[in-house]
Protein backbone atom coordinates (compact mmCIF):
# COMPACT_ATOMS: atom_id res chain seq x y z
CA UNK A 1 0.00 0.00 0.00
CA UNK A 2 2.81 2.37 -0.79
CA UNK A 3 0.67 4.56 -3.07
CA UNK A 4 -1.83 5.03 -0.25
CA UNK A 5 0.85 6.53 2.01
CA UNK A 6 2.23 8.74 -0.74
CA UNK A 7 -1.22 10.14 -1.51
CA UNK A 8 -1.96 10.76 2.18
CA UNK A 9 1.28 12.72 2.57
CA UNK A 10 0.39 14.71 -0.57
CA UNK A 11 -3.01 15.54 0.94
CA UNK A 12 -1.44 16.71 4.20
CA UNK A 13 1.02 18.95 2.34
CA UNK A 14 -1.85 20.37 0.27
CA UNK A 15 -3.84 21.10 3.43
CA UNK A 16 -0.87 22.91 5.00
CA UNK A 17 -0.54 25.04 1.86
CA UNK A 18 -4.27 25.80 1.89
CA UNK A 19 -4.11 26.96 5.50
CA UNK A 20 -1.00 29.10 5.40
CA UNK A 21 -1.03 30.92 2.08
CA UNK A 22 -2.18 34.55 2.04
CA UNK A 23 -3.99 34.71 -1.28
CA UNK A 24 -7.53 33.40 -0.92
CA UNK A 25 -7.82 32.19 -4.51
CA UNK A 26 -4.68 30.04 -4.12
CA UNK A 27 -5.97 28.44 -0.96
CA UNK A 28 -9.24 27.51 -2.68
CA UNK A 29 -7.22 25.86 -5.46
CA UNK A 30 -5.20 23.95 -2.84
CA UNK A 31 -8.41 22.67 -1.25
CA UNK A 32 -9.41 21.46 -4.70
CA UNK A 33 -6.15 19.53 -4.96
CA UNK A 34 -6.81 17.89 -1.57
CA UNK A 35 -10.26 16.83 -2.75
CA UNK A 36 -8.94 15.31 -5.96
CA UNK A 37 -6.31 13.38 -4.03
CA UNK A 38 -9.06 12.11 -1.76
CA UNK A 39 -11.02 10.86 -4.77
CA UNK A 40 -8.01 8.84 -5.96
CA UNK A 41 -7.55 7.42 -2.44
CA UNK A 42 -11.17 6.25 -2.51
CA UNK A 43 -10.44 4.42 -5.76
CA UNK A 44 -7.38 2.72 -4.27
CA UNK A 45 -9.52 1.58 -1.32
CA UNK A 46 -11.93 -0.11 -3.79
CA UNK A 47 -14.93 2.24 -3.40
CA UNK A 48 -15.91 3.49 -6.90
CA UNK A 49 -19.38 4.81 -5.96
CA UNK A 50 -17.93 7.08 -3.30
CA UNK A 51 -15.12 8.26 -5.62
CA UNK A 52 -17.54 9.44 -8.33
CA UNK A 53 -19.71 11.29 -5.81
CA UNK A 54 -16.73 12.92 -4.07
CA UNK A 55 -15.34 14.19 -7.39
CA UNK A 56 -18.51 15.93 -8.60
CA UNK A 57 -19.42 17.28 -5.15
CA UNK A 58 -15.99 18.81 -4.75
CA UNK A 59 -16.21 20.54 -8.13
CA UNK A 60 -19.52 22.12 -7.16
CA UNK A 61 -18.18 23.19 -3.75
CA UNK A 62 -15.21 24.89 -5.44
CA UNK A 63 -17.49 26.83 -7.77
CA UNK A 64 -19.63 28.04 -4.88
CA UNK A 65 -16.57 28.94 -2.77
CA UNK A 66 -14.86 30.97 -5.49
CA UNK A 67 -17.92 33.18 -5.70
CA UNK A 68 -17.22 34.51 -2.21
CA UNK A 69 -13.47 35.07 -2.24
CA UNK A 70 -11.72 38.38 -2.40
CA UNK A 71 -8.07 38.76 -3.27
CA UNK A 72 -6.20 39.15 -0.02
CA UNK A 73 -6.21 37.40 3.28
CA UNK A 74 -5.88 39.23 6.59
CA UNK A 75 -2.55 39.20 8.45
CA UNK A 76 -1.94 37.01 11.45
CA UNK A 77 -3.20 38.87 14.46
CA UNK A 78 -0.30 39.86 16.71
CA UNK A 79 -2.41 41.84 19.13
CA UNK A 80 -3.55 40.76 22.52
CA UNK A 81 -2.55 37.36 23.80
CA UNK A 82 -1.48 35.71 20.57
CA UNK A 83 1.44 33.81 22.11
CA UNK A 84 -0.73 32.27 24.79
CA UNK A 85 -3.41 31.32 22.26
CA UNK A 86 -0.94 29.67 19.92
CA UNK A 87 0.69 27.72 22.74
CA UNK A 88 -2.66 26.52 24.01
CA UNK A 89 -3.66 25.35 20.52
CA UNK A 90 -0.38 23.47 20.02
CA UNK A 91 -0.70 21.80 23.42
CA UNK A 92 -4.26 20.76 22.58
CA UNK A 93 -3.14 19.24 19.29
CA UNK A 94 -0.25 17.36 20.92
CA UNK A 95 -2.49 15.91 23.65
CA UNK A 96 -5.06 14.87 21.04
CA UNK A 97 -2.40 13.05 19.03
CA UNK A 98 -1.11 11.19 22.10
CA UNK A 99 -4.58 10.06 23.17
CA UNK A 100 -5.39 9.00 19.61
CA UNK A 101 -2.18 7.00 19.44
CA UNK A 102 -3.31 4.99 22.44
CA UNK A 103 -6.94 4.61 21.33
CA UNK A 104 -6.20 3.46 17.80
CA UNK A 105 -4.65 0.30 19.20
CA UNK A 106 -8.17 -0.90 19.99
CA UNK A 107 -9.38 -0.70 16.42
CA UNK A 108 -9.17 -3.91 14.36
CA UNK A 109 -6.08 -4.06 12.23
CA UNK A 110 -6.15 -2.17 8.94
CA UNK A 111 -7.41 -4.59 6.32
CA UNK A 112 -9.28 -7.06 8.50
CA UNK A 113 -12.63 -5.56 9.50
CA UNK A 114 -15.21 -7.25 11.66
CA UNK A 115 -18.18 -7.39 9.31
CA UNK A 116 -20.99 -8.60 11.48
CA UNK A 117 -23.92 -6.93 9.73
CA UNK A 118 -22.33 -6.37 6.34
CA UNK A 119 -21.58 -10.06 5.77
CA UNK A 120 -25.33 -10.71 5.71
CA UNK A 121 -25.76 -7.89 3.18
CA UNK A 122 -22.99 -9.23 0.99
CA UNK A 123 -24.21 -12.83 1.03
CA UNK A 124 -27.91 -12.28 0.46
CA UNK A 125 -27.96 -8.89 -1.28
CA UNK A 126 -28.28 -10.14 -4.83
CA UNK A 127 -30.93 -12.73 -4.07
CA UNK A 128 -33.15 -10.50 -1.99
CA UNK A 129 -33.05 -7.24 -3.92
CA UNK A 130 -32.03 -8.18 -7.44
CA UNK A 131 -29.51 -5.33 -7.79
CA UNK A 132 -25.95 -6.14 -8.77
CA UNK A 133 -24.56 -2.93 -7.27
CA UNK A 134 -24.59 -3.78 -3.58
CA UNK A 135 -23.97 -0.22 -2.37
CA UNK A 136 -27.10 0.96 -4.22
CA UNK A 137 -29.00 -1.95 -2.69
CA UNK A 138 -27.90 -0.90 0.79
CA UNK A 139 -28.76 2.76 0.20
CA UNK A 140 -32.17 2.28 -1.36
CA UNK A 141 -33.43 -0.98 0.05
CA UNK A 142 -31.86 -1.99 3.35
CA UNK A 143 -31.25 1.56 4.65
CA UNK A 144 -33.77 3.59 2.69
CA UNK A 145 -34.84 5.58 5.74
CA UNK A 146 -31.43 7.25 5.90
CA UNK A 147 -31.83 8.32 2.28
CA UNK A 148 -35.14 9.91 3.17
CA UNK A 149 -33.38 11.82 5.97
CA UNK A 150 -30.70 13.02 3.59
CA UNK A 151 -33.28 14.27 1.08
CA UNK A 152 -34.87 16.23 3.93
CA UNK A 153 -31.53 17.78 4.93
CA UNK A 154 -30.86 18.89 1.35
CA UNK A 155 -34.31 20.41 1.11
CA UNK A 156 -33.77 22.32 4.35
CA UNK A 157 -30.40 23.62 3.12
CA UNK A 158 -31.97 24.94 -0.10
CA UNK A 159 -34.70 26.69 1.89
CA UNK A 160 -32.05 28.12 4.24
CA UNK A 161 -29.90 29.57 1.47
CA UNK A 162 -32.88 31.11 -0.27
CA UNK A 163 -34.05 32.64 3.01
CA UNK A 164 -30.66 34.14 3.84
CA UNK A 165 -30.04 35.66 0.44
CA UNK A 166 -33.32 37.21 -0.61
CA UNK A 167 -33.99 40.91 -0.62
CA UNK A 168 -37.72 41.05 0.03
CA UNK A 169 -38.32 42.47 3.46
CA UNK A 170 -35.13 44.43 3.57
CA UNK A 171 -36.12 47.33 1.40
CA UNK A 172 -36.02 50.83 2.73
CA UNK A 173 -38.88 53.28 2.64
CA UNK A 174 -39.69 54.35 -0.87
CA UNK A 175 -37.38 51.90 -2.63
CA UNK A 176 -38.81 49.43 -5.08
CA UNK A 177 -37.59 45.87 -5.18
CA UNK A 178 -36.88 44.63 -8.69
CA UNK A 179 -38.10 41.24 -9.78
CA UNK A 180 -34.66 39.73 -10.21
CA UNK A 181 -33.54 40.37 -6.66
CA UNK A 182 -35.88 37.96 -4.95
CA UNK B 1 -2.15 2.01 12.46
CA UNK B 2 0.04 4.59 10.78
CA UNK B 3 -2.71 5.17 8.21
CA UNK B 4 -5.19 6.07 10.94
CA UNK B 5 -2.71 8.51 12.48
CA UNK B 6 -2.15 10.27 9.14
CA UNK B 7 -5.90 10.63 8.68
CA UNK B 8 -6.21 12.05 12.19
CA UNK B 9 -3.43 14.53 11.42
CA UNK B 10 -5.49 15.84 8.50
CA UNK B 11 -8.45 16.27 10.85
CA UNK B 12 -6.34 18.16 13.39
CA UNK B 13 -5.05 20.49 10.65
CA UNK B 14 -8.65 21.40 9.88
CA UNK B 15 -9.36 22.03 13.57
CA UNK B 16 -6.27 24.27 13.84
CA UNK B 17 -7.50 26.30 10.90
CA UNK B 18 -10.94 26.76 12.48
CA UNK B 19 -9.45 27.88 15.79
CA UNK B 20 -6.68 30.24 14.80
CA UNK B 21 -7.64 32.13 11.66
CA UNK B 22 -9.24 35.55 11.44
CA UNK B 23 -10.81 35.36 8.01
CA UNK B 24 -14.21 33.73 7.61
CA UNK B 25 -13.26 32.10 4.31
CA UNK B 26 -10.27 30.43 5.97
CA UNK B 27 -12.60 29.08 8.66
CA UNK B 28 -14.87 27.62 5.96
CA UNK B 29 -11.81 25.97 4.36
CA UNK B 30 -10.99 24.43 7.75
CA UNK B 31 -14.50 22.96 8.00
CA UNK B 32 -14.17 21.45 4.51
CA UNK B 33 -10.80 19.82 5.33
CA UNK B 34 -12.19 18.33 8.56
CA UNK B 35 -15.13 16.82 6.67
CA UNK B 36 -12.76 15.23 4.14
CA UNK B 37 -10.79 13.64 6.98
CA UNK B 38 -13.87 12.15 8.66
CA UNK B 39 -15.14 10.58 5.42
CA UNK B 40 -11.68 9.14 4.77
CA UNK B 41 -11.64 7.55 8.22
CA UNK B 42 -14.89 5.68 7.55
CA UNK B 43 -13.65 4.23 4.28
CA UNK B 44 -10.34 3.26 5.89
CA UNK B 45 -12.11 1.07 8.43
CA UNK B 46 -14.02 -0.67 5.66
CA UNK B 47 -11.05 -1.90 3.65
CA UNK B 48 -10.33 -5.59 3.44
CA UNK B 49 -6.92 -6.87 2.41
CA UNK B 50 -7.02 -8.39 -1.11
CA UNK B 51 -10.64 -7.28 -1.39
CA UNK B 52 -12.64 -6.22 -4.42
CA UNK B 53 -15.28 -3.58 -5.02
CA UNK B 54 -18.80 -4.62 -3.93
CA UNK B 55 -20.23 -4.91 -7.46
CA UNK B 56 -20.99 -8.17 -9.21
CA UNK B 57 -19.73 -8.77 -12.71
CA UNK B 58 -20.86 -11.16 -15.38
CA UNK B 59 -17.60 -12.82 -16.18
CA UNK B 60 -15.96 -13.46 -12.83
CA UNK B 61 -16.94 -15.03 -9.54
CA UNK B 62 -16.09 -12.65 -6.72
CA UNK B 63 -15.30 -14.18 -3.37
CA UNK B 64 -14.17 -11.44 -1.05
CA UNK B 65 -15.69 -7.99 -1.20
CA UNK B 66 -14.85 -4.97 0.89
CA UNK B 67 -17.35 -3.78 3.46
CA UNK B 68 -20.36 -2.17 1.76
CA UNK B 69 -22.07 -0.60 4.77
CA UNK B 70 -19.69 2.32 5.53
CA UNK B 71 -19.61 3.21 1.83
CA UNK B 72 -23.37 3.75 1.85
CA UNK B 73 -23.06 5.92 4.97
CA UNK B 74 -20.24 8.04 3.51
CA UNK B 75 -22.21 8.62 0.28
CA UNK B 76 -24.90 10.34 2.34
CA UNK B 77 -22.33 12.28 4.36
CA UNK B 78 -20.57 13.75 1.32
CA UNK B 79 -23.76 15.29 -0.05
CA UNK B 80 -24.69 16.70 3.36
CA UNK B 81 -21.23 18.29 3.53
CA UNK B 82 -21.96 20.11 0.29
CA UNK B 83 -25.22 21.48 1.70
CA UNK B 84 -23.39 22.73 4.82
CA UNK B 85 -20.73 24.46 2.72
CA UNK B 86 -23.32 26.22 0.58
CA UNK B 87 -25.16 27.53 3.65
CA UNK B 88 -21.90 28.77 5.24
CA UNK B 89 -20.92 30.63 2.08
CA UNK B 90 -24.35 32.26 1.89
CA UNK B 91 -24.09 33.50 5.47
CA UNK B 92 -20.53 34.76 4.87
CA UNK B 93 -21.67 36.79 1.87
CA UNK B 94 -24.45 38.39 3.89
CA UNK B 95 -21.99 39.28 6.67
CA UNK B 96 -19.74 40.99 4.13
CA UNK B 97 -22.66 42.90 2.75
CA UNK B 98 -23.56 44.21 6.18
CA UNK B 99 -20.18 44.88 7.82
CA UNK B 100 -17.90 45.47 4.87
CA UNK B 101 -15.20 43.10 6.08
CA UNK B 102 -14.49 39.40 6.59
CA UNK B 103 -12.56 39.94 9.81
CA UNK B 104 -14.16 38.19 12.74
CA UNK B 105 -12.62 40.50 15.34
CA UNK B 106 -14.57 43.41 13.88
CA UNK B 107 -17.98 41.78 13.81
CA UNK B 108 -19.05 42.74 17.27
CA UNK B 109 -22.45 44.36 16.90
CA UNK B 110 -25.20 42.40 18.53
CA UNK B 111 -27.69 45.07 17.64
CA UNK B 112 -28.73 45.26 14.00
CA UNK C 1 -16.83 40.37 -9.07
CA UNK C 2 -18.94 43.49 -9.25
CA UNK C 3 -17.61 45.38 -12.25
CA UNK C 4 -19.56 45.68 -15.45
CA UNK C 5 -18.77 43.31 -18.26
CA UNK C 6 -20.49 42.17 -21.41
CA UNK C 7 -22.62 39.10 -21.10
CA UNK C 8 -20.81 35.79 -20.78
CA UNK C 9 -17.27 34.81 -21.54
CA UNK C 10 -15.13 34.89 -24.67
CA UNK C 11 -16.09 33.25 -27.92
CA UNK C 12 -13.85 30.21 -27.46
CA UNK C 13 -15.60 29.30 -24.22
CA UNK C 14 -19.00 29.81 -25.80
CA UNK C 15 -18.23 27.52 -28.75
CA UNK C 16 -16.90 24.71 -26.55
CA UNK C 17 -19.89 25.06 -24.25
CA UNK C 18 -22.29 24.67 -27.15
CA UNK C 19 -20.59 21.40 -28.07
CA UNK C 20 -20.27 19.82 -24.63
CA UNK C 21 -23.33 20.82 -22.61
CA UNK C 22 -25.55 18.22 -24.26
CA UNK C 23 -22.94 15.52 -23.72
CA UNK C 24 -22.64 16.33 -20.02
CA UNK C 25 -26.43 16.10 -19.62
CA UNK C 26 -26.46 12.75 -21.45
CA UNK C 27 -23.63 11.42 -19.28
CA UNK C 28 -25.54 12.38 -16.15
CA UNK C 29 -28.65 10.54 -17.36
CA UNK C 30 -26.52 7.46 -18.14
CA UNK C 31 -24.93 7.33 -14.68
CA UNK C 32 -28.31 7.81 -13.05
CA UNK C 33 -30.25 5.20 -15.00
CA UNK C 34 -27.62 2.45 -14.59
CA UNK C 35 -27.36 3.12 -10.86
CA UNK C 36 -28.25 -0.42 -9.84
CA UNK C 37 -25.82 -2.14 -12.21
CA UNK C 38 -22.65 -0.02 -12.27
CA UNK C 39 -21.28 2.45 -9.74
CA UNK C 40 -22.95 5.84 -9.58
CA UNK C 41 -26.53 6.12 -8.51
CA UNK C 42 -29.03 8.89 -7.97
CA UNK C 43 -26.88 11.44 -6.14
CA UNK C 44 -23.93 11.51 -8.51
CA UNK C 45 -26.22 11.57 -11.57
CA UNK C 46 -28.31 14.42 -10.20
CA UNK C 47 -25.26 16.52 -9.41
CA UNK C 48 -23.87 15.99 -12.93
CA UNK C 49 -27.18 17.16 -14.41
CA UNK C 50 -27.05 20.27 -12.21
CA UNK C 51 -23.44 20.85 -13.31
CA UNK C 52 -24.48 20.98 -16.96
CA UNK C 53 -26.89 23.84 -16.26
CA UNK C 54 -24.27 25.60 -14.12
CA UNK C 55 -21.85 25.32 -17.06
CA UNK C 56 -24.42 26.98 -19.30
CA UNK C 57 -24.92 29.81 -16.82
CA UNK C 58 -21.19 30.40 -16.36
CA UNK C 59 -20.45 30.63 -20.07
CA UNK C 60 -23.43 32.56 -21.37
CA UNK C 61 -24.61 34.75 -18.50
CA UNK C 62 -27.65 34.35 -16.38
CA UNK C 63 -30.32 35.37 -18.91
CA UNK C 64 -29.77 32.48 -21.30
CA UNK C 65 -29.61 29.87 -18.53
CA UNK C 66 -32.67 31.19 -16.70
CA UNK C 67 -34.60 31.17 -19.99
CA UNK C 68 -33.94 27.44 -20.28
CA UNK C 69 -34.85 26.63 -16.68
CA UNK C 70 -36.86 29.40 -15.03
CA UNK C 71 -36.99 29.81 -11.29
CA UNK C 72 -40.63 28.74 -10.96
CA UNK C 73 -40.00 25.50 -12.84
CA UNK C 74 -36.99 24.69 -10.65
CA UNK C 75 -38.85 25.06 -7.39
CA UNK C 76 -41.83 23.14 -8.74
CA UNK C 77 -39.60 20.24 -9.84
CA UNK C 78 -37.86 20.06 -6.51
CA UNK C 79 -41.04 19.98 -4.45
CA UNK C 80 -42.72 17.46 -6.74
CA UNK C 81 -39.76 15.11 -6.67
CA UNK C 82 -39.64 15.16 -2.86
CA UNK C 83 -43.36 14.33 -2.64
CA UNK C 84 -42.93 11.57 -5.24
CA UNK C 85 -40.14 9.97 -3.21
CA UNK C 86 -42.30 9.97 -0.11
CA UNK C 87 -45.26 8.49 -1.97
CA UNK C 88 -43.14 5.66 -3.38
CA UNK C 89 -42.20 4.89 0.21
CA UNK C 90 -45.79 5.05 1.40
CA UNK C 91 -46.93 2.69 -1.37
CA UNK C 92 -45.06 -0.03 0.45
CA UNK C 93 -47.85 0.03 3.00
CA UNK C 94 -50.06 -1.71 0.46
CA UNK C 95 -48.35 -5.06 0.89
CA UNK C 96 -46.27 -4.89 4.02
CA UNK C 97 -44.28 -2.18 5.71
CA UNK C 98 -42.80 1.24 4.95
CA UNK C 99 -40.34 1.22 2.02
CA UNK C 100 -41.09 -2.35 1.02
CA UNK C 101 -39.55 -3.31 -2.31
CA UNK C 102 -42.76 -4.47 -3.90
CA UNK C 103 -42.10 -4.52 -7.65
CA UNK C 104 -40.75 -7.64 -9.30
CA UNK C 105 -37.07 -8.38 -9.01
CA UNK C 106 -36.38 -9.38 -12.61
CA UNK C 107 -33.18 -10.95 -13.80
CA UNK C 108 -29.76 -9.79 -12.82
CA UNK C 109 -27.70 -7.34 -14.90
CA UNK C 110 -30.72 -6.09 -16.85
CA UNK C 111 -31.84 -2.49 -16.87
CA UNK C 112 -35.37 -3.22 -15.64
CA UNK C 113 -34.62 -5.18 -12.52
CA UNK C 114 -34.32 -4.67 -8.78
CA UNK C 115 -37.81 -3.50 -7.90
CA UNK C 116 -38.23 0.14 -6.90
CA UNK C 117 -34.52 1.00 -6.95
CA UNK C 118 -34.43 2.55 -10.49
CA UNK C 119 -37.57 4.61 -9.75
CA UNK C 120 -36.07 5.92 -6.55
CA UNK C 121 -32.86 6.82 -8.40
CA UNK C 122 -34.71 8.91 -10.98
CA UNK C 123 -36.79 10.78 -8.42
CA UNK C 124 -33.83 11.51 -6.14
CA UNK C 125 -31.72 12.80 -9.02
CA UNK C 126 -34.39 15.30 -10.07
CA UNK C 127 -34.62 16.56 -6.52
CA UNK C 128 -30.89 16.89 -5.95
CA UNK C 129 -30.26 18.49 -9.36
CA UNK C 130 -33.01 21.09 -9.06
CA UNK C 131 -32.06 21.94 -5.48
CA UNK C 132 -28.39 22.48 -6.20
CA UNK C 133 -29.12 24.58 -9.28
CA UNK C 134 -31.43 26.73 -7.16
CA UNK C 135 -28.66 27.22 -4.56
CA UNK C 136 -26.16 28.23 -7.22
CA UNK C 137 -28.56 30.64 -8.93
CA UNK C 138 -29.40 32.33 -5.62
CA UNK C 139 -25.74 32.75 -4.64
CA UNK C 140 -24.65 34.08 -8.04
CA UNK C 141 -27.47 36.57 -8.43
CA UNK C 142 -26.86 38.16 -5.05
CA UNK C 143 -25.36 41.60 -5.47
CA UNK C 144 -22.13 41.51 -3.60
CA UNK C 145 -21.21 44.99 -2.43
CA UNK C 146 -20.88 46.24 1.11
CA UNK C 147 -23.46 48.79 2.08
CA UNK C 148 -22.69 51.71 4.33
CA UNK C 149 -23.66 51.25 7.93
CA UNK C 150 -26.83 53.18 8.57
CA UNK C 151 -28.61 54.15 11.68
CA UNK C 152 -31.92 52.36 11.95
CA UNK C 153 -34.88 54.57 12.50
Amino acid sequence: MLELYILLVFMIIGAIIAIEVNDLLSSVVAVGAVGLGLSIVFLILKAPDVAITQLVVEILALIILIRATLRKDLPFSTSGRWLLNTLITICFIAVALLVAGKCFNDLPEFGYPIMRVASTYLKEGLAKTGATNLVAAVILDYRAFDTLGEATVLFTAVIGVLAVVRKVGRKKIGEKVREEDE
Amino acid sequence: MAVYLLCFTLFLLGIYCILRKRNIIKIIIGVIISEYAVNLFFILTAYRAEGRAPIYSKSAIIENMVDALPQAVVLTSIVIGLATTALLVGIAMRIYEKYGTFDITKIRDLRG
Amino acid sequence: MSREREKGMSIIVKTITRLTVGLILLYGIYILSHGHVTPGGGFAGGIIIALSFVHLMLAYGKDVALAKLPKGVTSFLEGTAAIAFLSIALLGFMTGYFFLNFLSKGEEFRLFSAGIIPLCNIVISIKVGAGLFAIFAALVLLKFEPEKKEKRK
